[in-house]
């Protein structure tokens, strides 16, 4: 772009974060512009125009800028750089490389670039000159770790092009030209292997959305088993400090079995992106072998950075899923806090003085979220490959109350529902997922219940119900006994509780932090669900309900044994002996 | 404070409320010192030629015509080793009658660590307290808070964990402090002979509240000297960080900001943030760890400031009276340390986290038998025990006059469960059962 076209302006207001700007020429909503102050250029974002007043949202700290700085508007919105180079990095919510910045404090104004244009990688043709194509389509690929990445006609590309040149195989850095398309009019252009693209704006580059209908294995039972999430599902999971949001997201994000994991920290502590930094280049994903960095781009926008740059971060992160799920790959986008980019939200909108909804929280609320939240989705791609953007949020609702604005607006959009409960997480009763609350709506969806009788069994998903149901009574039954005293009640409402307690401890109760109890696939998952129905199926006979509740311990803790083990190992299969005979004690022959 | 020759004064202010004034002024910046009739201010909002400073002090009898003089400069530290055993008040001016410290001037409230360059923390603090070294067990980067209710020895167990910590420097910030907790604070430093390793940053409730805005920045700024420029292990205490807020709010109102709950300003998170993040490891060893304070109103910890500050802080701290032993606690429920598992099983012995985890399990086994010994029901044997267990648990091991290392603690954990309960009742994992559980003869 010419650099003569672009619209000047000068400060006029400062408030935090928020500057007020008088423009020279025409603007847009949402259109970057740098203010410099101080030899630096401060990178800021236009939320609101009023006559020639430009309101821009700074991404940095505004210390010392002075009115009658000067600004200059760039044409363009909030953009990513898609190309290869993205996975293993760590970004900032701008996209900014963090590994490249000098020094131990961040600096205003230092912009890393988001991709390495040295580096070269192996280019492979996959379309062939002649063909017709659209944006989105794959004209090659290159192997970016052990992903397939798909060079795409860029999004932005409209109407109908023909290849007229593409390189051979060779190697290629990423803005070497690797194809020329000419479009409907004869006119050529030119495409690199980078392409941008506007954060905010979905990507529709896909022939079909349908309904989520395959199970996304997390390895956390009380999630598979209980209520599954799927590929290009949403989820989301609220709960009050200290309640396990951060390590839960932190499991699944080791263990769910996707291509690609984005992981947005957004406006939470840096010591826990840290701990992913530490982590991710050791750990190895347990169905390929390969480190977890490999398959991971970590969006870190932690609580003392920019506030504004916090909204960002999780467009930044979607962005750059969507253009994975492009190329055919099951991606799964974390974040964590949703409520911190609603905040973020909530302070700019705080300061413009706009009228306030409730909580103080900006009107369009529930549509920013249930907006952002359709992003996510399992696709058709144009070429009949399929591809997935599975999303799960956390919330951070104030006072761990559930009646706040980002928890409702979030209900509306995500279809599966994790509370922690305060209740469990004292209890110690981890993943502290309240079984009662929680719901996954794709547990009801026909498409899903088909795949899980197919590839589980039969009776899945009718076990799984009654699973619910067992713990209801279970809850009902330790509330009964509450109130009317353990003599007070019939013996049988104690056995009701226990046998539901041996649910809650084996299946509901894992331990993250237990190198084996941690991750469960499925077929493990399902051995020790069959075990305890056939306990629960059992008939015991117990004089009092003393003998009861010891019994029940000893029968959790061999489980919990098993649970510790390694599946089929000798270990486990000794304890599985052990609770047999324990079983046989007391069955009714 | 100094003013210079070529500083143009301004003599016309144009409004005023209880903590800022505006005027009219060119070539200002943002969040620029200042000073207005002779009190520190500093700017808050720039609307064209209109500048509104807030007023640290207050603007009781500021006139229309007071002198109003630019510093060009956000607030400032000069940094030296020559901190080390100083007092200052909230504007770094020292307080207890030593010279002015020379040094490096930097701006307080600067930027945040990259976070790519933190190093994930994974040295235990040892205090000696079971009730947290056991349960709640600390690192050097992490920040935590004390809940606690106004009546409770907060500042006493706080003083006692920074004189066990082995840090290399002590820096307290201290906001709307009594005169007598001052003292105490002053006291216990210097007859632990620990002076010159002790800053001091102090706001007292004789103080105007909003000065506190600047004390944990001050206290910061000097962490992160000592923790960056010397690899030093910092310690820095914030107390009582209720106070801080109740100054942020004091200000945003004035300024007619639309509170969001508990008439706290719609920023609280991101502002308490700022500062609780300081908290940090540094590959060469270098670090800032926070202790902070945060004063609960009737134990309320739904309140925004309780609120905000849990889902900022790495785990809290609850100090309860266990009527039962008639001593304070650590109470093991509500209280947590996030970063525990960094070390424990690792820096400590493997079985410290089963461990752990177990006791507090049967310590909640214990108040469930209470609630039905209240509801006047009858006891099991089980429940019986939980009982006897509990109390002795909370006297050898939560009480905060505990003073003895991990092992030992680990030790007394194990006897208690031997005591008391069967291992199958206790659910420990079977290898540590096999290699710790006290056999009898
Ligand atoms: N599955 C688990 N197994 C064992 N411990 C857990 C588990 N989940 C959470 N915890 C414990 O709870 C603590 C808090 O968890 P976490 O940091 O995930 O909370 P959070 O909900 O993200 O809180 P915040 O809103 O403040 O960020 C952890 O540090 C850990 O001690
Ligand atoms: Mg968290």
């Amino acid at each position: 772009m010419n650099s003569n076209n672009l619209t000047r302006g000068k400060v006029t207001g400062i408030i935090a974060n928020l500057v007020i700007v008088e423009v020279y020429g025409p603007v847009a909503q949402n259109e970057i512009c740098y203010i410099s102050h101080d030899g630096t250029a401060l990178m800021a974002e236009v939320i609101k125009v009023l006559g020639d007043k430009a309101y821009v949202q700074v991404f940095e700290s505004t210390r010392g800028l002075k009115p009658a700085a000067d600004v200059e508007f760039r044409g363009h919105m909030l953009e990513v750089t898609l190309g290869p180079g993205i996975l293993s990095r760590n970004y900032d919510g701008l996209q900014h490389d963090l590994d490249e910045m000098k020094g131990i404090f961040l600096k205003r104004g230092d912009y890393t670039r988001a991709l390495n244009p040295d580096k070269e990688w192996d280019f492979e043709p996959i379309a062939k000159e002649g063909d017709m194509v659209n944006a989105a389509d794959w004209l090659g690929q290159v192997m970016e770790n052990s992903i397939p990445h798909k060079i795409m006609v860029p999004f932005n590309f409209k109407g109908n092009f023909r290849i007229k040149k593409l390189v051979k195989a060779g190697k290629y850095k990423i803005y070497d030209v690797i194809a020329t398309l000419t479009d409907e009019k004869g006119i050529d252009v030119e495409v690199t292997m980078v392409q941008k693209w506007p954060v905010k704006r979905a990507v529709k580059n896909y022939q079909d959305k349908p309904r989520p209908f395959k199970l996304l294995e997390t390895g956390v039972r009380t999630i598979d088993t209980l209520n599954p999430i799927v590929e290009g599902g949403t989820g989301f999971i609220p709960g009050p400090f200290g309640s396990g949001k951060t390590v839960l997201q932190h499991a699944i994000s080791k263990q769910a079995e996707a291509d690609i994991v984005v992981v947005a920290a957004c406006g939470e502590r840096a010591n826990e992106v840290v701990e992913l930094f530490t982590e991710f280049p050791e750990l190895e994903d347990p169905r390929t072998g390969r480190k977890l960095m490999e398959r991971t781009t970590i969006i870190a926008n932690t609580s003392n950075m920019p506030v504004a740059a916090r909204e960002a971060s999780v467009y930044t992160a979607m962005a750059i899923s969507e253009y994975y799920r492009a190329m055919g790959l099951k991606i799964l986008l974390l974040a964590d806090s949703t409520s911190r980019w609603a905040q973020a939200l909530r302070e700019m909108s705080n300061r413009m003085e706009e009228l306030p909804g409730p909580d103080a929280f900006p009107m369009d609320l529930p549509a920013i979220i249930s907006n952002f939240y359709s992003r996510a989705g399992f696709v058709y791609l144009n070429n009949g490959k399929t591809g997935s953007i599975t999303f799960i949020g956390t919330v951070s609702p104030a006072g761990g109350n559930l009646k706040e604005p980002v928890t409702e607006s979030t209900k509306k959009a995500a279809r599966a529902f994790y509370a922690l409960s305060q209740q469990r997480a004292d209890s110690k009763r981890y993943p502290a997922i309240d079984p009662i609350d929680s719901y996954s709506k794709y547990l009801e969806y026909p498409e899903l219940q088909e795949n899980l009788k197919k590839d589980i069994a039969d009776d899945w998903v009718d076990r799984v119900m009654m699973l619910k149901n067992i713990l209801i009574r279970g809850k009902e039954a330790s509330e009964q006994i509450n109130i009317l005293g353990d003599d007070g009640v019939p013996l049988d409402y104690h056995l009701v509780y226990w046998k539901s307690e041996v649910f809650d401890s084996v299946i509901l109760q894992q331990d993250a932090f237990d190198k084996i109890d941690c991750n469960a696939p499925m077929n493990r998952q399902k051995f020790m669900l069959d075990k305890i129905y056939d306990i629960y199926y059992t008939d015991f006979n117990f004089d009092n309900f003393e003998e009861v509740n010891t019994y029940f311990k000893r029968v959790i803790n061999l489980l919990k044994q098993m649970n510790y083990s390694v599946f089929e190992s000798k270990d486990f299969y000794d304890f599985e002996k052990e609770l047999h005979n324990i079983i046989d004690e007391r069955k009714v022959s | 404070m100094e003013t210079r020759a070529f500083q143009k004064i301004y003599t016309k202010i144009t409004q005023i409320t209880k903590a800022t004034c505006s005027l009219n002024a060119t070539g200002v910046g943002n969040e620029e010192l200042a000073l207005v009739h002779g009190r520190l201010a500093q700017v808050v909002k720039i609307m064209g030629d209109n500048v509104t400073l807030q007023v640290f002090s207050g603007t009781e009898e500021i006139p229309t015509n007071a002198e109003v003089v630019f510093f060009n400069r956000p607030p400032t530290l000069k940094v030296s080793e020559d901190l080390a055993g100083r007092f200052f008040n909230s504007f770094g001016e020292p307080i207890d009658g030593g010279p002015e410290v020379e040094g490096e001037e930097r701006e307080i409230g600067g930027p945040s660590v990259n976070p790519v360059r933190r190093m994930q923390p994974s040295e235990l603090i040892a205090t000696g307290i079971a009730g947290i070294d056991l349960n709640n067990t600390l690192v050097t980067g992490q920040k935590i808070p004390f809940f606690a209710d106004p009546d409770q020895p907060y500042n006493q167990v706080m003083a006692m964990v920074a004189m066990r910590a082995k840090a290399d420097k002590i820096i307290l910030g201290g906001m709307g402090l009594t005169n007598d907790d001052y003292l105490y604070y002053k006291n216990v430093f210097e007859h632990a002979g620990a002076l010159n390793r002790i800053i001091s940053f102090v706001n007292t409730t004789e103080d105007p509240p909003v000065e506190r805005l600047l004390v944990p920045d001050m206290a910061l700024t000097a962490a992160e000297y000592f923790a960056v420029d010397k690899n030093e292990k910092v310690l820095v205490l914030l107390t009582d960080m209720t106070l801080y807020a109740d100054a942020l709010s004091i200000v945003s109102n004035r300024m007619d900001q639309i509170p969001s709950k508990d008439s706290m300003p719609g920023s609280l998170y991101s502002d308490l943030a700022k500062l609780y993040e300081k908290a940090v490891q540094f590959p060469d060893g270098g670090s800032i760890t926070i202790i902070a304070v945060t004063t609960l109103s009737g134990g309320d910890i739904t309140h925004a400031i309780p609120d905000n500050t849990g889902y900022i802080t790495e785990g809290q701290l609850f100090l309860r009276r266990d009527t039962e032993i008639g001593k304070v606690i650590v109470d093991p429920f509500r209280s947590l340390s996030r970063l525990k598992q960094l070390v424990i099983g690792t820096k400590t012995r493997e079985d410290h986290p089963q461990v752990m985890n177990a006791a507090v399990r049967l310590y909640a086994d214990a108040a469930n038998a209470r609630t039905k010994l209240e509801n006047g029901f009858d006891l099991t044997d089980y429940d019986q025990r939980t009982l006897d267990f509990a109390k002795e648990y909370s006297d050898k091991l939560l009480a905060i006059d505990v003073n003895i290392d991990t092992e030992q603690m680990l030790i007394i954990a194990w006897s208690l469960f031997n005591k008391y309960f069967s291992p199958a009742e206790v659910g420990l994992r079977k290898d540590l059962v096999d290699k710790y559980w006290i056999k009898d003869n």
